[in-house]
């Protein structure tokens, strides 16, 4: 009966499998949900859900699922949805008919509808009384009532409240980036070596020595475990980059402070990289580029944050933006020979990388949205082994 | 299965709802790990003790650090100590069972009764932690490859884990979970909780500090926002300071209890101050 529902889950990009599935017959067949639809929304969550970033997910999909199931919290036999899986058609109706039906408050429909439930035991078609297809009854589907209550299909009332509320909003993943989030996805990047001073105890290797050495005690000692990631973070600022400052600089403060990196340098650059990259926001201290390929060789991982929106004569032209006369996308393709492993987040959405500067850029430098799920994937490709 | 097993449903003490308790019940029922995840300062690791005090259960905390390993969680073979003993000719060198000190999943699985496993902020821990516990939560046995002992769980242990999200869990370790997002608790609900901690606090003075509280963490530029725990705490220090009533505005008696990083502190003084636009 919920496995439709878990394929709506999957349409939605969550992950739900045969595990799941099995999880929530045991659970369902234990009563957990205490027959009601209320209960099977709390027991289905805990179960089908693994991460908060999804739960809004859950919502949409519990709500476009179980649409038109109208009643909360009480029982809804199986049978009589198959009732009314396949709807009689309905003859026509005058309008006098139609003024005879009473128009009732939801309030009174509702317990009358519970009434019903209770006390109906078969199928009813085209009646005016039970829940059932093609009548006049107040209750049922694909029939006619100025009043009625839709069950089982049809309808735009929601079956559970909070599923409507879709509180979880905020905790989607494609949606919005927060210090924290950030850090966690960054953290993803670390990678470690052993290097420096030998001052940690190898305990296998005393082993392994002391046994070789007759059972005398040699002890082996081996330099501790170190992070070895190198971050270059380039940032596009002032002009068109203005309305997403307060992302960027979420994304900033959660690359400083995460401890586990080797060394991380930042640098702005404003539209394009022109020969040289800024150590201020104010575009003091340049750095020329060969300089910088000097001091970093392609162990360093870069992050370019940016637009990418410019005219094209910036990117384009000899000496778009600077006097030198090379093209921005020219040193562009240099950043990239010389660092394989490099990234352009973009905070422009995807559906406008088409049709300008943007789709450039993104043929040099793999390019992702400024979320936490594109980030996750950039990190994701900084990291892969090659 | 069971149906007339014990359901939880909160304490005296412990405040919870429809979701948390449906989260709970499954767990129990499916007698799968309960992962619970949400902001610091909710409850995580208080649901524990609660389940335990709930179900009257003992309950066996295992803390996780960043330097744990899953095989801590099992059992732990002293070499250095046999190394030791043998050079040295103390003890019985032969029996290597002396050198195995078990730990918090292996004490539980080998308890004459059920108990309740707190295992927390198992994200502190390395990225291949949970991995590494997987078939042990799973099928809740584990062999101790240096005597060939198989340590099997005589009761199923209650487990519930808890993650501060600071690491991402892997996808295996999730599926077998059953998880529960602990939400910030509304004004109603953070009413209740705060009577239960404070039962004979001034209602005005409640009431102040709830609208503060939630105005404090509506200040969209706060790095760390306020959490339960830090409302209860400034509410006691209120109450000890003897203060009748509290506003927002720029002196906040004890706003150290609210916010902790000296950014917050700045931010909220702009912020009063009639805000200057943020700039990148």
């Amino acid at each position: 009966m919920f496995l439709p529902f878990l394929y709506e889950l999957r349409a939605r990009k969550v992950p739900v499998g045969a595990q799941e599935a099995i999880a929530l017959a045991r659970a369902l067949e234990c009563g957990l949900h205490e027959s009601s639809l209320e209960g099977f929304y709390q027991v289905a969550r805990a179960l089908l859900i693994h991460s908060e970033a999804h739960l809004d997910d859950f919502d949409l999909a519990f709500l476009s699922h179980f649409r038109g199931v109208a009643i909360e919290a009480k029982k809804i036999t199986e049978e009589l949805l198959s009732w009314l899986k396949d709807p009689k058609a309905m003859k026509a109706l005058s309008d006098e008919e139609k003024a005879m039906l009473e128009a009732l408050d939801p309030e009174s429909l509702q317990k009358l509808f519970e009434e019903r439930l209770r006390t109906q035991t078969e199928r009813h078609d085209g009646g005016n009384r039970w829940i059932g297809t093609g009548g006049t009854s107040p209750f049922g589907r694909g029939g006619f009532h100025p009043t009625g209550m839709s069950v089982g299909g049809g309808g735009g009332r929601s079956a559970v409240k909070s599923a409507d509320a879709r509180s979880y909003k905020a905790y989607r993943a494609d949606l919005v980036l927060d210090v924290r989030q950030v850090e966690v996805a960054l953290r993803k990047l670390r990678g470690f070596v052993r290097e420096g001073a030998h001052s940690e105890l190898d305990l296998e290797g005393t082993i392994d020595a002391t046994a070789r050495n007759g059972g005398e005690l040699e002890v082996v000692v081996r330099p501790p475990r170190r992070p070895d990631t190198r971050v270059l973070l380039m940032m596009d600022v002032g002009g068109s980059m203005d309305p997403f400052a307060q992302q960027v600089s979420q994304l900033f403060s959660a690359a400083k402070r995460s401890t586990h990196w080797k060394e991380l340098r930042t640098y702005y650059f404003h539209n394009c990289v022109y020969g040289r990259v800024y150590r201020t926001e104010g575009f003091r201290d340049p750095l020329p580029l060969p300089d910088l390929f000097r001091q970093c060789d392609a162990r360093y991982k870069l992050v370019l944050v940016g637009d990418a929106l410019m005219a094209p004569y910036e990117l384009l032209a000899a000496g778009g933006g600077d006097e030198l006369p090379t093209a921005g996308i020219h040193w562009l393709q240099q950043l990239r020979a010389h660092f394989p492993r490099s990234v352009w987040l973009n905070p422009e959405r995807p559906s406008d990388w088409r049709g300008n500067t943007i789709e450039v850029v993104k043929g040099v430098f793999p390019m992702y949205h400024l979320t936490v799920e594109g980030l996750g994937e950039a990190v994701t490709e900084l990291t892969r082994r090659r | 299965m069971n149906p007339a097993f014990r359901r939880f449903r909160g304490t005296e003490r412990y405040l919870t709802n429809d979701a948390l308790e449906a989260a709970v019940n499954c767990a129990l029922v499916l007698e799968r790990p309960l992962l619970v995840k949400g902001e610091p300062g909710t409850g995580k690791t208080l649901l524990a003790e609660a389940i335990a005090h709930g179900l009257g259960l003992p309950l066996r905390a295992w803390n996780v650090k960043s330097t744990t390993r899953a095989q801590d969680g099992l059992y732990v073979y002293d070499t250095v100590q046999r190394l030791y003993d043998s050079r040295f000719g103390d003890g019985d060198v032969k029996d290597i069972r002396r050198y195995i000190h078990y730990g918090p999943l292996g004490l539980a699985f080998q308890a004459p009764g059920r108990e309740v496993l707190l295992i927390d902020e198992v994200d502190k821990a390395d990225l291949e932690f949970p991995n590494d516990l997987l078939h042990e939560l799973d099928r809740m046995r584990f062999r101790v490859t240096e005597t060939g002992d198989e340590v099997v769980a005589r009761e199923r242990p209650v487990v519930v884990i808890t993650s501060n999200n600071e690491k991402e869990l892997p996808d295996a370790f999730l599926r077998r979970c059953v998880f529960h997002f602990i939400d910030f608790p509304d004004r109603e609900l953070m009413r209740r909780i705060v009577q239960v901690h404070h039962p004979d606090v001034d209602r005005a003075l409640v009431d102040q500090s709830l609208a503060v509280f939630y105005e404090l963490r509506d200040m969209t530029r706060l790095r760390k926002r306020p959490s339960t725990s830090e409302l209860i705490d400034w509410i006691a220090v209120l109450r000890k300071a003897e203060v009748t009533s509290v506003k927002l505005e720029r002196e906040l008696p004890f706003l150290g209890a609210l916010l902790k990083k000296e950014q917050d502190l700045v931010a909220y003084a702009d912020q009063l101050a009639g805000g200057r636009k943020y700039r990148a």
